[in-house]
């Protein structure tokens, strides 16, 4: 499915409203995992808006391809997506984070309409992943799934057991992810616990990886088509190099945005840093674009 | 009367608990093509060899990774399998407990796990394969079924009813022989049900797993040896507990005895206790399993012997808390 400029357009203003709007959710919030919300931004967008096959009006469609967000934290960013899809009201992420709210910082779902996998504590979503995946097989549907890993997840040593699963049951119907914005909690990935030679040891496990550029549309677009197209027997894993916080130059590429708080000051500072950030990315669909 | 040294007889006309799970496995694959079987390089020792071989195409072995397994088991639940799970209490409830947790109980997921070698059944093996916190650690976890079948048939029905129950389920089953309690599948199982063994208004033993055969065996002795008559129930389901059949054994008997072969916190025992002390009436009330230190090794009829969950042991102890005058105390009227 080549990227038209026309539908890179497309994909980068819807972009942008879901950054706005999971700016504004952090805002209404009080507080959010604001970091990894913008740096997995694009990825949701790509799937959710070009690749991935649902019914909104149907959202237990059997044969719906699946979804999982193994970072569940970045909940913030993944409502918004839901919610503007048209799976819960829009008007629920004015309550995100408060009490009594069907929306918590990690999805639930069985509250959340849409969301595939209840995820949160991390090293839980690739497992899920394979076991939708195997699924598709036991029941011959040709869905597909999709998991989204942090980078800083990867230290979970139950990734690892899931990514060799993958590979021994030759799962093709699964494509991976993961949003490697190089920071966690603490630090630096590289220095609170080195991944590196990250790509080598997902190859080492029996993936075909794909590295680009995680905030790139049209990078994102080649990386899956290539997973459609691969007529290997090994699952693809897409490594994309992000910024957290992508889209709000104070924060970005800083590791104590992984959960942060706008005051009304920051709030207007925000807004004009993704306005700017918006600018820039269409003049490069427009220059880049075909 | 039964010995300390009476549990484990190699009947060679008998089945493992096991095997007859393993048997059942076979029957609801046969049944349901949505029915799916995995385990973490146990195959053999939980006995789903048959389902195995009467369907590749739906068992996975994950090889050594319990909490991949609990994981992948929640997403072919969510997308419409009923996978069973097998490997051994203490992985399935302590190594995977967050996938337990978050994945199968959080999501309400209709997947079943198959405990296997629980309590101190697999004995020789010592405290890292002994089962002894699994009923604390899964009775805590919310919309999870827990049950321990006293044999093999209860073992069946458990697995049945696991299947035609939506939800989680922990069910944990003994390594190698049980005795058999029940010689016919139609006793009338329920989850959350207590069976009465047998009836008796002296004294109640409430007990689990293997211990309710050892309960049943005691209460045979005592009513020929003491003249006591002593009811036995099966308190198979742990949770939901059955809460009316305990507080009528308090009402009826006045003293309670629990027998489980597991940590006397957390397990049978304090679930018993919890329900007896929210009834608030009066009751003489002993706790038997292992008492919170790490069994020993041995064979599991000699370490259920050392613990005194065994038909001796619980003899002993019927015969002490028998001995609570507590009737005679002038606040006994004073209960609510």
């Amino acid at each position: 499915m080549p990227l038209s400029k026309q539908e890179w357009l497309a994909l980068e203003k819807k972009a942008n409203e879901l950054r706005r709007l999971t700016l504004d959710t952090t805002y209404w919030a009080g507080s959010g995992h604001i970091g990894g919300g913008l740096s997995v931004m694009d990825i949701l967008v790509v799937l959710y808006h070009k690749y991935m096959r649902f019914k909104v009006e149907d959202p237990q469609w059997a044969d719906r391809d699946r979804f999982i967000l193994s970072k569940g934290h970045a909940g913030i960013a993944y409502a918004p997506v839901l919610c503007d899809l048209g799976f819960n009201d829009k008007e629920l992420l004015k309550t995100f984070n408060l009490s009594g709210s069907t929306m918590g910082m990690h999805l639930d779902s069985n509250k959340v309409v849409g969301v595939d996998a209840s995820t949160g504590s991390l090293g839980h979503g690739m497992s899920i992943a394979v076991g939708t995946a195997l699924a598709a097989r036991v029941l011959g549907k040709d869905y597909k799934t999709f998991v989204v890993l942090g980078d800083g997840e990867c230290d979970e040593g139950s990734n690892w057991e899931a990514a060799m699963s993958a590979a021994h049951y030759k799962l093709t119907n699964m494509i991976s992810f993961v949003d490697r914005n190089k920071c966690m909690i603490d630090g630096r990935t590289e220095d609170v616990m080195r991944l590196e030679p990250f790509c080598d040891k997902w190859r080492a496990f029996g993936f075909i990886v794909k590295e680009i550029d995680g905030n790139n549309i049209k990078e994102l677009c080649e990386a899956i088509d290539f997973a459609y197209a691969n007529e290997t027997d090994q699952p693809v894993m897409i490594v994309c190099n992000t910024i957290k916080g992508c889209g709000i130059d104070f924060i970005e590429d800083n590791y104590l945005w992984h959960y942060g708080a706008f005051d009304d000051e920051k709030y207007e500072k925000a807004k004009a840093s993704l306005d700017a950030f918006y600018a820039k990315r269409v003049a490069r669909a427009e220059k880049e674009g075909e | 009367m039964a010995g300390g040294m009476t549990y484990t007889a190699i009947d060679s006309t008998s089945l493992q608990t096991a095997e007859i799970y393993g048997q059942a496995l076979v029957e609801l694959g046969k049944a349901h093509p949505e029915v799916v079987a995995l385990t973490a390089d146990l195959a053999k020792s939980t006995k789903i060899g048959d389902f195995m071989k009467q369907f590749p195409d739906r068992f996975f072995n994950v090889g050594i990774a319990e909490q991949n397994m609990f994981g992948i088991a929640a997403g072919m639940a969510k997308a419409g399998l009923v996978p069973f799970l097998s490997t051994f209490s203490q992985f399935a409830s302590l190594r995977s407990a967050d996938q337990l947790s978050t994945d199968l109980c959080y999501q309400n997921v209709n997947a079943k796990v198959i405990a296997t070698h629980s309590g101190t059944s697999f004995g020789q093996a010592g405290s890292t394969h002994h089962a002894i916190s699994d009923l604390a650690v899964t009775r805590s976890f919310p919309n999870l079924t827990v049950i321990c079948p006293a044999d093999g048939v209860e073992t069946y029905n458990a697995v049945m009813a696991a299947y035609n129950t939506k939800g989680p389920f922990y069910i944990r089953i003994n390594r190698g022989f049980d005795n058999t309690l029940y010689n016919t599948r139609d006793y009338g199982f329920e989850v959350g049900k207590a069976v009465t063994v047998r009836e008796g208004t002296d004294l109640t033993i409430i007990a689990c797993g293997s211990c309710v055969y050892q309960a049943n065996q005691a209460a045979d002795f005592l009513e020929k040896a003491d003249g006591l008559k002593i009811r036995v129930l099966d308190m198979h389901t742990i949770k939901p507990i059955d809460r009316d059949a305990i507080v009528k054994a308090v009402m009826d008997t006045r003293r309670i005895i629990t027998v489980e072969d597991h940590n006397i916190i957390g397990g049978l025992g304090s679930a018993v206790a919890e329900v007896v002390v929210e009834s608030g009436k009066g009751c003489a009330f002993k706790k038997l399993g292992v008492p919170d230190k790490f069994a020993p090794i041995g064979l599991h009829e000699d370490i259920m012997n050392v613990l005194g969950i065994d038909a001796n042991g619980i003899i002993n102890a019927v015969r002490e808390v028998m001995k609570a005058d507590f009737e005679l105390d002038d606040d006994w009227d004073d209960e609510v």
